[in-house]
């Protein structure tokens, strides 16, 4: 029997409150840490855990952790990213507005297991109530000493800074994530050389998701095992899936990694609306490509989604019934992309402003043959050729759109115009 | 505390000026209600810092308005959650009981209407945030309710000057 961890305290009353936390076992994994645990015993059980970052990569934690130089002559930064601006995905959001001192112990085990004395949580500026709550949780831990100068007594000294972004999904994108820190416009760097060895002012710097520090007190509390005898092998732990769209019950849903797809739509989000039925869900954001419904017995879990063509991504899971027209979904999320496009790199800039055009002629019955030939040529230029992964997922969203509704597109350039309308 | 010495609490958290940036743009639109020139170059005397890179983030970052906008600022999100929850009939709605177009503002500075990239709150779609608030599941019998409850708070303010006055909460 599955038991939820990361969600267990949300609907207690005051769960964002210490006292809450406190009375649920909170902080008692961060005092275990540093009674018993050296930084590298913390980092072994990380990696023994197999725990996979939840920010969308899916990079295996303790693996980045090592990668950080012991010695490194420079301070060393853990940076969280909570920008969360994926569509389709709100499960960071609920963390920090409901249980905020999960992520803050995450954090305090996090930067005592790589020798960071500085973290800067990076948040979206729209989640207003998400920063209130953060900042008073961080003033509250600092008072009882689980973060600040002698934390628990210990020679651990930790600061936690809360960083406001200002409404730019590439923030998302670590490297973009360090300029927007170091105040300058959200652009990705060139990797080599990665953060863990040269991130926030040139110096070692891990980034990791608010989902995945939540998982480092529980790992650390109950041990790597039960961690790894969570669902897949390969993608273990439990996992937080945001269900949204044109279903019956959306919400957040703590289930093990791997769950199939279907199960998670059909059973726990209640299934489509009255009347209606799933045509198609798109499995980890807008980024994802979309499975048709009759993929829909896939594990959620990454190795499984990319096997099918998709990808876990952030787990925002939209669910698209058969009254939605496939081109106006498309057409949307791809001005999403380009609106978003930092304007770095001239595929992503140009190449979306270009397919967005393209689309909005399809869509609003102005299309004419061959546009389907010049998306495809699109994709095909975009796709790899970008500095950052933004530009990708806007090209395997439309790909996969085109492969799997060719018929919707065909259709509205065939009647001039929109056969859903 | 004054504007200053905001901005020179939130820069003690960085070791290096810059990274202030942002936050002294979010406390200097917080006391000014948008950014126009001069307070984006007190920003940067302030922090001591190139005029340029404060002007670079004030026209990248979409949080942050160099023109004004209206008491109540509604950002319907649009996004495809939300657009699967029919937000563009709400953004039909609003435009025509505002008698205005997106990215307007009404004549009495009241409400400027907008749409933007998604909220990050999915599970309430359709969704629109007003200053500091999110409000969710929306249709428009919410939607009329949540203007007339604007209103009746913007009364209460003896005066409001036509989009030049500052968004609640901001």
């Amino acid at each position: 029997m599955f038991e939820p961890v990361l969600l267990k305290n949300i609907d207690v009353p005051d769960s964002h409150l210490l006292s809450t936390y406190e009375a649920g076992g909170g902080y008692q994994a961060l005092a275990k840490a540093l009674r018993e645990y050296s930084p590298d015993d913390v980092i072994e059980l990380v990696k023994q855990s197999n725990l996979r970052g939840r920010g969308g990569a899916g990079f295996p934690t303790g693996l980045k952790w090592s990668f950080v130089p012991k010695q490194a002559g420079k301070p060393k930064y853990l940076c969280c990213n909570a920008d969360e601006g994926e569509p389709g995905t709100f499960k960071d959001r609920i963390i920090m507005e409901r249980d905020p001192h999960q992520l803050i112990e995450g954090l305090a085990l996090s930067a005592y297991a790589i020798g960071a004395d500085t973290a800067y949580v990076y948040i979206r500026g729209e989640y207003v109530t998400a920063i209130r709550r953060l900042e008073q949780a961080i003033a509250q831990a600092r008072e009882k000493s689980y973060i600040g100068a002698n934390v628990l007594g210990s020679d651990f000294k930790f600061t936690v800074h809360v960083h406001c972004g200002a409404g730019a999904y590439i923030c998302g994108e670590e490297t973009a994530m360090l300029e927007s820190l170091e105040g300058k416009r959200a652009q990705p760097r060139l990797k080599p050389p990665f953060p863990a060895v040269a991130g926030l002012y040139s110096s070692p710097t891990v980034i990791n998701n608010v989902e995945t520090l939540a998982c480092v007190p529980h790992i650390v509390m109950r041990g790597p095992a039960w961690f790894r005898g969570i669902g897949p092998d390969r993608s273990p732990g439990p996992k937080l899936y945001c269900l949204s769209g044109q279903v019956r019950k959306p919400g957040l849903y703590e289930l093990p990694m791997g769950i199939a797809l279907r199960e998670l739509v059909e059973e726990h989000a209640g299934g489509p609306l009255p009347g209606r039925r799933i045509k198609a869900v798109i499995p980890g954001g807008v980024s994802a490509p979309v499975i048709p419904e009759d993929g829909l017995e896939v594990g959620m879990d990454f190795d499984s989604l990319a096997a099918a063509g998709s990808m876990l991504g952030s787990a925002g899971v939209v669910v698209i019934d058969d009254s939605t027209c496939m081109v106006k979904v498309s057409t949307r999320i791809v001005e999403f992309f380009h609106h978003e496009s930092c304007g770095k790199c001239t595929p992503c800039r140009e190449g979306l402003n270009w397919a967005v055009k393209v689309l909005r002629r399809i869509e609003t019955g102005e299309g004419e043959p061959g546009d389907l030939e010049q998306l495809e040529m699109l994709c095909k230029g975009i796709f790899g050729n970008t500095f950052c992964a933004l530009g990708d997922g806007a090209a395997m969203g439309l790909r996969a759109a085109l492969k799997h509704f060719r018929d919707e597109f065909v259709a509205h350039i065939e009647e001039r115009r929109c056969p859903f309308h | 505390m004054t504007m200053r010495e905001q901005i020179e609490a939130a820069a003690a958290r960085y070791p290096d000026q810059r990274s202030a940036i942002m936050p002294a743009l979010v406390i200097a639109q917080r006391e000014h209600g948008h950014l126009p020139g001069p307070v984006l170059e007190e920003v940067a005397d302030i922090l001591g810092v190139e005029r340029m890179w404060v002007y670079e983030l004030a026209t990248f970052y979409t949080l942050f308005h160099t023109e004004p906008v209206g008491l109540f600022h509604l950002q319907l999100c649009d996004n495809v959650s939300c657009m699967l929850c029919r937000a563009e009939d709400l953004l039909r709605h609003l435009e025509e009981v505002l008698e205005i177009k997106k990215g307007g503002t009404t004549p009495d500075g009241l409400f400027t209407l907008s749409t933007v990239e998604c909220l990050g709150a999915c599970e309430m779609a359709p969704v629109m945030q007003v200053g500091n608030d999110y409000h969710g599941n929306l249709d428009v019998v919410r939607i009329d309710a949540l203007l007339e409850s604007l209103r009746a708070m913007a009364r209460q303010v003896e005066t409001v000057e036509p989009a030049a006055v500052r968004s609640p909460g901001k």
